[in-house]
């Protein structure tokens, strides 16, 4: 079984370098999502020897809600903003994917030591954890669309699900409904900002808006 | 040295320019047409080899020796590739370093050429050539270093038969992943295939290799073609190498299946070109690094 979390965790760096590359606003929020479905099939397969209907039920609903439910709303966000990609980030997409690769170097020094105290599960899940979280702050720093700013705070919940997920196996997994419950309504109400930003000032930069006057 | 190794290498002089015709075959399918006959490259080739050669009395003997060297580049560093569980003719330490040189020899000599010429136009393509090679390095460089580590051997025989006990569902399948899908990445890259370069193309804007050497005729653009061919089949044997260990033990049977991979690999090309569009030239840098980056990922793997 640690060969395919260990694969598992590879295809979630993959992914975390696809959020950080991609310049289009539907392929980050699909990378996204698809960090969400790999998360679920992990925590799935970590509990794959006894495998009880609330993890299976916990496991769907989380997956369900940040894999469906929460890419639909930024969807929608983007087709009212209109805004199809991220345009003259702070931080170049090439020079993303290598601040990306410094990041990742320094999460397997940081994540190795942590993962030898760690029993269960695979030894790269708190690399990788630290690492998708470190992504997510990278994404919030130095894009400009504030879609993409929630894509990165969705990030980072991912990266806090699967350290949760690396340390534990069951009890996580409820602490983690409390914080997706607070994921969904903060997504929610910045889905709903972005809609009206965009209509205020016909663009969703929130660089531009410090320049705001009365 | 056993004998086996030299078929290896007479195989690959004997059936590389197979590979462009499957590529184009394949291409024709998607397109709907029947496309030209499997062994037209061959013919091609034949054809420029009786053919005499024109010099511009503007180059030099540098112009001259780009394609000797070039194809003489290509031929030997097949001798240090082993296929489908058969050891190199050359086998020693450190000699992924030498394949990756003698790659890095025949680009060497063909911007030189390029470069000799004094065409502008010329230039312009050695010098996208040099700035993608050197993008693509990293990723073929650090990819190897991966496969080193994980086998514990720095000879590219060693390396692929070390891979061929650690079995394909083990602990090292998530690198074997990304260690191939950079190699195919720097595949495509060097032999300036799409998403990199479109090998139909003759407009000046969007070419990188072909524009290096239009200059070249006759014999010399003949031994350019078969020293492409035998880089194409050189990098692809090195794929299949990753992708997939011999299975069966039986050289002849590994060998076969080695051959049928690299065919498999032109295929891949082929619906690669088929189904995806050429890059715009600025975003070709950023897949590059991508490569170098899944090669980054497959070390930090191994080296944690």
């Amino acid at each position: 079984m640690p060969t395919a979390l260990d694969l598992l965790g590879v295809l979630l760096i993959l992914a975390n370098l696809r959020l950080l590359g991609s310049s289009r606003l539907a392929a980050c929020i699909r990378a996204v999502a698809l960090q969400a479905v790999i998360l679920g099939a992990a925590a799935l397969l970590a509990n794959l020897p006894d495998l009880d209907a609330r993890v299976v039920i916990i496991a769907v609903a989380s997956t369900g809600l940040k894999a469906g439910a929460l890419p639909w709303l930024l969807r929608r966000a983007i087709r009212e903003s209109g805004a199809v990609r991220e345009i003259e980030p702070f931080i170049g997409f090439t020079a993303s994917l290598l601040v990306g690769v410094g990041l990742l170097g320094l999460c397997f020094l940081i994540g190795s030591p942590l993962s030898a105290h760690v029993a269960a599960g695979s030894g790269l899940l708190i690399t990788v954890s630290l690492f998708t979280t470190a992504t997510g702050l990278l994404v919030i720093v130095s894009r400009r669309k504030a879609v993409t700013q929630v894509l990165g705070y969705l990030a980072m919940e991912n990266g806090i699900y699967a350290f949760g997920m690396a340390f534990a196996i069951q009890e996580p997994l409820l602490v983690e409904m409390g914080v997706l419950l607070d994921v969904f309504v903060a997504v929610f109400v910045m889905g709903i900002t972005i809609y009206n930003i965009s209509r205020e000032f016909d663009h969703i930069d929130t660089d531009r808006l410090s320049a705001l006057k009365d | 040295m056993p004998f086996a190794s030299v078929i290896n290498v007479l195989l690959a002089l004997l059936l590389a320019p197979l590979l462009p015709g499957v590529i184009n075959r394949v291409k024709a399918f998607f397109a709907g047409r029947r496309g030209q006959p499997l062994l037209q490259p061959y013919h091609d080739i034949l054809k420029l080899l009786r053919k005499g050669a024109v010099y511009s009395r503007t180059t030099s003997w540098v112009f001259r020796a780009g394609p000797v060297l070039g194809l003489a580049a290509a031929m030997v560093s097949l001798t240090v590739l082993p296929l489908g569980g058969t050891p190199a003719v050359l086998a020693f330490p450190g000699d992924l370093l030498l394949f990756a040189y003698l790659l890095g020899l025949m680009r060497f000599v063909t911007m030189t050429a390029a470069l000799d010429t004094g065409s502008a136009f010329e230039g312009m393509g050695a010098s996208r050539e040099a700035w993608f090679s050197m993008l693509a390095e990293p990723a073929l460089l650090l990819g190897l270093a991966a496969l080193a580590v994980h086998t514990g051997s720095l000879s590219l025989s060693g390396m692929l038969d070390g891979l061929a006990l650690a079995e394909i569902g083990g602990p090292g399948a998530p690198l074997l992943l990304l260690v191939a899908v950079a190699f195919g990445i720097v595949l495509l890259t060097e032999n300036a295939r799409i998403p990199v370069d479109d090998p139909n193309t003759h407009l000046e804007l969007t070419m990188i290799h072909e524009v290096m050497v239009l200059d070249h005729g006759g014999v010399d653009f003949g031994f350019i073609q078969y020293a492409a061919c035998l880089k194409l089949w050189a990098l692809a044997a090195l794929l299949t190498g990753v992708l997939l260990p011999p299975l069966s033990g039986w050289r002849p049977a590994d060998m076969a299946l080695g051959v049928a991979l690299i065919l498999a690999v032109a295929v891949m090309v082929g619906v690669i070109e088929s189904v995806m569009a050429r890059l715009k030239l600025a975003r070709v840098p950023q897949l590059l690094v991508a490569a170098s980056v899944l090669s980054v990922l497959a070390l930090a793997l191994v080296l944690r």
